[in-house]
């Protein structure tokens, strides 16, 4: 008995150092932030977060982080929705390649996608120029909402891919076989079986997608040398821009952040309790 | 369904996979050739191909620099999570399994505290005082442990469950090998490939982090991002050349890694 609790003993200081890092690394900003965020020049409070509402500027940051999140997200799992599905319709050949290809490109983001987009859609760019030439577009600018849309929908996809191919294993082909013999139409059998079945799938890519591009600095950043107003960015000039520096302020921005993050976490934790592949 | 319908449907996913790839190759293959031009403006196709602007950047001594400073922080941090994930599996599955419910929350939280938020905390509680760090590669190899964490976690726990980690434990006890030689000699070596796996998917993606890099330490210890991010200015072929220099690194790492994926099973 005594050496088992011994062992016990020895075992668990094999957890220290680990907790260690992860005290210093992870939970002690955090608790900073936690802590700042409620703290502001008269005291304890929720001053922080009344100037970042009160404020226009602010709220412009909120908002436009959340519709590139929610467009792009959209747009990001429509694609891999469509891709993926015929993926698995395809040869083994190609769709390995291609699922290869994706997997890759899912870490294509950040500055170099920023750069690769510049040269591709910029004011000078060679799909812009051309696209002006053909007469489809009167002008483009990648620098504005549109364009950062596009911008992380492009990093969504790769992301959207990995998470949704494997989630089409749910839909089993004979149930599609026993709704055609009963009579259902291809509509109605994504109405009634095959949506039903993915929903919980599709919408916890969709949460993880809107995580992704909500907590996305690097490629806005790189972009627009951190000019658009995203939350992201407005924290980072908080705390390491060259005028006005705020770390309270941009603690309570970056609690606004966590929050939504949170959100979307425990979300997407129920969703994955609910899904098809656990239930069975 | 007659045949022509599945001759249709056929078509249709053939078609939707080669989009797919098109909308994914397409950045990819505008910058190759850009890099490749001599000069390319208005018009379809370039005026005329060089290696030039790979030659100025691979002969660039701040690239290299950056190259090099980007490989240390990211094996440095690699080495520091394998040392403290490690452990830590090991001891949670085969002695606290009740652990590891505690353990699937901790790790979601690098996922739901973006880069960002921690950077606030990081610059304030070390930028000076007894554990100054800010500005220096130290920093960065303990955030990417966190940041490596989540994947190292999950991978490595698949492969404990897929080897039995008690079974095995407990025969090479019976034959009488101590806690420790049954976790250095049996275990270890059962897990070398998933782990070579997993740590080259992680430092993949640890050599594309940006912020971290770019609020803590920034141009004082510059890696990769930080450098690209620097040389924006710089001529569009050159930084062309740069992104296409990192990808293909970043391919032959993933590459390598899936085909150990495959050997495996």
């Amino acid at each position: 008995m005594n050496s088992i609790k011994r062992t016990r003993w020895l075992a668990s200081l094999f957890l220290l150092p680990f907790a260690l890092f992860f005290i210093v690394f992870q939970i002690a900003p955090l608790a900073w932030v936690a802590i700042h965020s409620l703290q502001a020049e008269s005291g304890w409070g929720l001053e922080n977060f009344s100037k970042v509402f009160s404020s226009r500027f602010y709220r412009q940051a909120i908002q436009h982080s959340l519709e590139i999140s929610f467009w792009s997200s959209v747009f990001g799992i429509l694609i891999a929705i469509l891709g993926s599905y015929s993926l698995r319709k395809v040869d083994s050949r190609l769709r390995d390649f291609v699922n290869a290809f994706a997997n890759m490109t899912s870490n294509f983001a950040g500055v170099p996608l920023a750069f690769a987009f510049i040269i591709l859609l910029g004011f000078n760019g060679a799909l812009t120029l051309l696209l002006k030439q053909a007469g489809i577009i009167e002008d483009f600018n990648l620098y504005s909402k549109t364009g950062l849309i596009i911008l992380y929908t492009y990093f969504q996809i790769p992301l959207g891919v990995l998470l949704l191919y494997p989630a089409f294993d749910a839909l089993r082909e004979d149930w599609r076989e026993s709704a055609e013999l009963l009579g259902a139409n291809a509509w109605q059998y994504w109405r009634l079986i095959g949506l039903p079945v993915l929903a919980p799938a599709l919408l916890g890519t969709f949460v993880i997608l809107l995580a992704n591009a909500l907590g996305a600095y690097a490629t806005v950043y790189a972009l627009t040398t951190g000019n658009f107003n995203v939350l992201p960015i407005r924290i980072a000039a908080l705390v390491a821009g060259d005028i006005s520096l705020d770390p309270n302020l941009a603690s309570a921005l970056a609690m606004i952040l966590v929050g939504l993050m949170t959100l979307v976490t425990v979300v997407h934790q129920w969703l994955l309790k609910r899904s098809y592949h656990v239930a069975r | 369904m007659s045949r022509a319908e599945t001759g249709t449907a056929r078509l249709y996913h053939r078609l939707m996979v080669y989009l797919l790839f098109l909308i994914l190759l397409l950045p990819l293959a505008g910058t190759l050739l850009y890099s490749l031009a001599t000069s390319w403006s208005a018009s379809l196709l370039p005026s005329g191909l060089t290696f030039k602007w790979y030659l100025a950047l691979w002969s660039d001594p701040r690239f290299l620099a950056a190259f090099g400073q980007s490989l240390l922080v990211c094996v440095g941090a690699l080495l520091l999570s394998v040392l403290l994930i490690l452990p830590l599996l090991f001891v949670v599955h085969y002695h606290f399994p009740r652990l590891d419910a505690l353990m699937n929350i901790l790790i979601l939280l690098p996922f739901a505290v973006p880069p960002v938020v921690s950077s606030v905390g990081l610059l304030q509680l070390y930028g000076s005082g007894p554990m100054a760090m800010v500005g220096t590669p130290w920093i960065l190899i303990g955030c990417y442990f966190t940041v490596a964490l989540p994947f190292m976690y999950r991978a490595i726990t698949n492969n404990l469950q897929a080897i039995n980690l008690r079974d095995l434990m407990d025969a090479a006890q019976l034959l009488g090998a101590s806690t420790f030689q049954a976790a250095f000699l049996v275990v270890l070596p059962n897990l070398r490939k998933g782990l070579l796996v997993a740590l080259l998917l992680s430092f993949s993606f640890l050599f594309g982090e940006f912020v971290f890099a770019n609020l803590l330490v920034g141009t004082r210890y510059e890696t990769l991002q930080v450098y690209l991010n620097n040389m924006r200015n710089s001529s569009g072929h050159f930084n062309s050349a740069l992104v296409i220099s990192y990808f293909l690194f970043v391919l032959v790492l993933t590459w390598a890694a899936n085909r150990l994926n495959k050997d495996k099973s």
